[in-house]
């Protein structure tokens, strides 16, 4: 029992002392990342608002990562929405298939995305980007909202019609509230993930620089290192906020239908 | 509900309804009429196509072939939405994320009413089941038999021409199964409104309903009243299914209409009533007699009757305390029969093995030919 613990702490050091080490050095006031560290400083978060690159690399991921997160949760939403209402035939392997992605490695994705829009012809640019996220985003989606609609009672639709609503305004008065913890979910972690995902970024994106590429091509300047620290920590930061409001509405969706937690991703 | 020429006119008549899905046939030639202001049972085992029809009178599903009408008017093509029908689900589909009172007048929503009216109708509708003052609690906090009073109240706040219930009770502990039995009768004739229950419990179908429709692979073996169904069951099936009913091989004769004799198996020969014979005479089919437990009596050591009395020996009992349960072979016959009796005082409990008369009335058999 005594070795399992270690080990057991031993794998968390591992896993997460590299990320521990980013606020380190964000506020190390030294150019090299080595300690001894040398003192507190600001200096390279105050850098971070004077570099007009970075600005703009920040902007075009906002924008793909929203766009990524709302065409993946919509999508999702009407695969969720099909897979736990009705049986078609072939639902398995076409389920199967959408999910696929989450195991894939990305970086097959990536090389078959840039030869296909190659041979089509088609120009790379930001929208080739959300392309490629939205294919990686929409089994996270899928799988957030199936819990969602699996917890919903198929009765409460149709009992909306019988009290004299449409399809759709039974829809939007009865489904759409309740899976709504689950779309905010669904949301957030499609934002992250196309807010930090560098593959496909890399191969698809054009002359703008996602935020991720953009890292990555400060990392040939050594001098850069501590402003990339920097921004890591914000990055870290802001992505375990919004996995745990992501997490927070899909137990509150759980709880809200008076369901059992199926456990969700977190 | 009378037309111009003052005939009675059915609220719902189903012609020849059938419902497919592709080859299974799950409702093969429904047809009745149910009537205004009754209280409508469609009873069978589960499978038998009796929530299908529930939901095609909803509009939830789409007839295959034959003519749906409510209240005269052909219901093709008129979606679940507009018709005059409102439904209590099995699961009671109480909008967990509203409240009470929002669930009770989510049909008012398109109605032309004023807030202040809407509020009142929700009162109304609420004190009516029972549930006065529970308008601002959260749906999903209610307990079973609240949540299935809101889903009453919420269907009839619409007062709509038929209000459909799909088992309704079964999700219900036996105690607040049987109050809520008397409360649906109660609640019927207080608001005249046609109900239509569907269940697979033979008791509460009898205890509630004015008429009932017997289920059996997509078709009704019979409608009658509770009491017709009990002591004239027009098969055996029937028979079997509502009570507990026994068989017993016969041989039969019938000279003319009025005049049927019957050979039965240890019962020996007796002269029966048409009305005896509800599922009429079906020349060459295999015959038989059912008789229910509590029509026949044994009778103890001394006992005399004016009865018709048969031989037999008890097999085993079953002592309930109100009622002991005999199981009794007939001199004669292969396959023993239920006797039930009350346990009165003086009466004593038989013993296994002792012989059994047996006394017993031609009324109260039911021929099957």
């Amino acid at each position: 029992m005594k070795s399992l613990r270690l080990y057991a702490i031993l794998y968390l050091i591992f896993l997460y002392a590299p990320i521990a080490l980013l606020p380190i050095f964000a506020f190390n006031d030294g150019t090299v990342i080595a300690f001894p560290l040398k003192g507190f400083t600001l200096e390279w978060f105050k850098e971070l608002l004077t570099i007009p690159a970075l600005h703009a690399a920040v902007l075009n991921s906002l924008i793909i990562a929203v766009s990524s997160a709302l065409i993946a949760t919509c999508l999702g939403i009407c695969a969720a929405r099909a897979g736990t209402r009705f049986a078609f035939p072939g639902k398995k392997g076409i389920l199967g298939l959408i999910m696929l992605p989450l195991v894939l490695p990305e970086i097959i994705v990536a090389v078959s995305l840039l030869v296909v829009l190659l041979q089509l012809g088609l120009p790379l640019g930001s929208w080739t980007v959300v392309l490629g996220h939205v294919l990686m985003c929409t089994p996270f989606s899928i799988a957030i909202l199936n819990s969602a609609f699996q917890s919903l009672d198929v009765s409460l639709e149709e009992a909306a019609i019988d009290l004299g609503e449409t399809r759709w305004s039974s829809f939007r008065l009865i489904t759409l509230p309740l899976v709504m913890p689950g779309i905010i979910s669904s949301l957030l972690i499609a934002f992250t993930i196309s807010l930090d995902e560098f593959i496909i970024a890399f191969f698809l994106t054009g002359t703008n620089p996602t935020l991720p590429v953009y890292i990555w091509g400060q990392l040939r300047f050594p001098q850069k290192i501590p402003v990339i620290m920097a921004l890591g920590t914000i990055l870290v930061l802001a992505s375990v906020i919004l996995l745990a409001i992501a997490e927070y509405f899909r137990r509150r969706g759980v709880a809200r239908t008076g369901q059992a937690d199926a456990g969700g991703f977190l | 509900m009378k037309d111009t020429l003052g005939v009675e006119r059915p609220i719902i008549a189903l012609e020849n309804v059938e419902k497919y899905y592709g080859e299974y046939y799950a409702l093969r030639g429904i047809s009745a009429e149910i009537r205004q202001g009754e209280f409508f049972s469609l009873l069978g085992p589960s499978g038998c196509g009796k929530t299908t029809l529930l939901r095609t009178i909803a509009g939830f599903e789409e007839l295959s072939g034959g003519r749906l009408t409510i209240d005269g008017k052909d219901m093709k093509r008129v979606p679940a939405n507009v018709r005059p029908t409102n439904m209590v689900f099995q699961s009671y589909a109480i909008f967990p994320h509203l409240t009470v009172a929002e669930n009770v007048g989510f049909g008012l929503r398109r109605e032309p009413l004023s807030r202040d009216e809407k509020a009142r109708k929700v009162a109304e509708a609420l004190e009516m089941v029972g549930l006065r003052g529970y308008g601002a609690r959260a749906a999903h906090a209610l307990s079973g038999g609240q949540r299935q009073r809101v889903a009453l109240a919420r269907a009839l706040i619409l007062e709509p021409k038929v209000l459909l219930l799909d088992e309704p009770l079964s999700a219900l502990d036996k105690k607040m199964r049987e109050q809520m039995q008397t409360e649906l009768r109660r609640l019927q004739r207080q608001v005249g409104i046609t109900f239509i229950l569907v269940t697979h419990d033979q008791e509460e179908a009898l205890i509630m309903s004015d008429r009932i429709a017997v289920m059996f692979e997509g078709q009704i073996a019979q409608l009658d009243t509770p009491q017709q169904l009990y002591r004239r069951p027009n098969t055996r099936q029937v028979g079997e299914f509502i009570g507990v009913m026994n068989f017993l091989p016969a041989t039969a004769t019938v000279s003319d209409e009025t005049h049927i004799e019957v050979e039965a198996a240890g019962l020996g020969r007796a002269v029966i009533a048409p009305d005896q014979l509800p599922g009429g005479w079906h020349p060459g089919q295999t015959q038989s007699v059912g008789i229910r437990p509590e029509t026949m009596s044994i009778l103890f050591p001394g006992e005399t009757t004016d009865r018709r009395v048969a031989i037999g020996t008890v097999e085993d009992l079953s002592y309930y305390g109100d009622m002991t349960y005999y199981v009794v072979r007939l001199d004669g016959v292969d396959r023993p029969m239920t006797i039930s009796m009350k346990n009165l005082v003086g009466r004593p409990v038989l013993d296994r093995g002792t012989e059994a008369r047996v006394a017993w009335d031609a009324r109260s058999l039911v021929l099957f030919a």
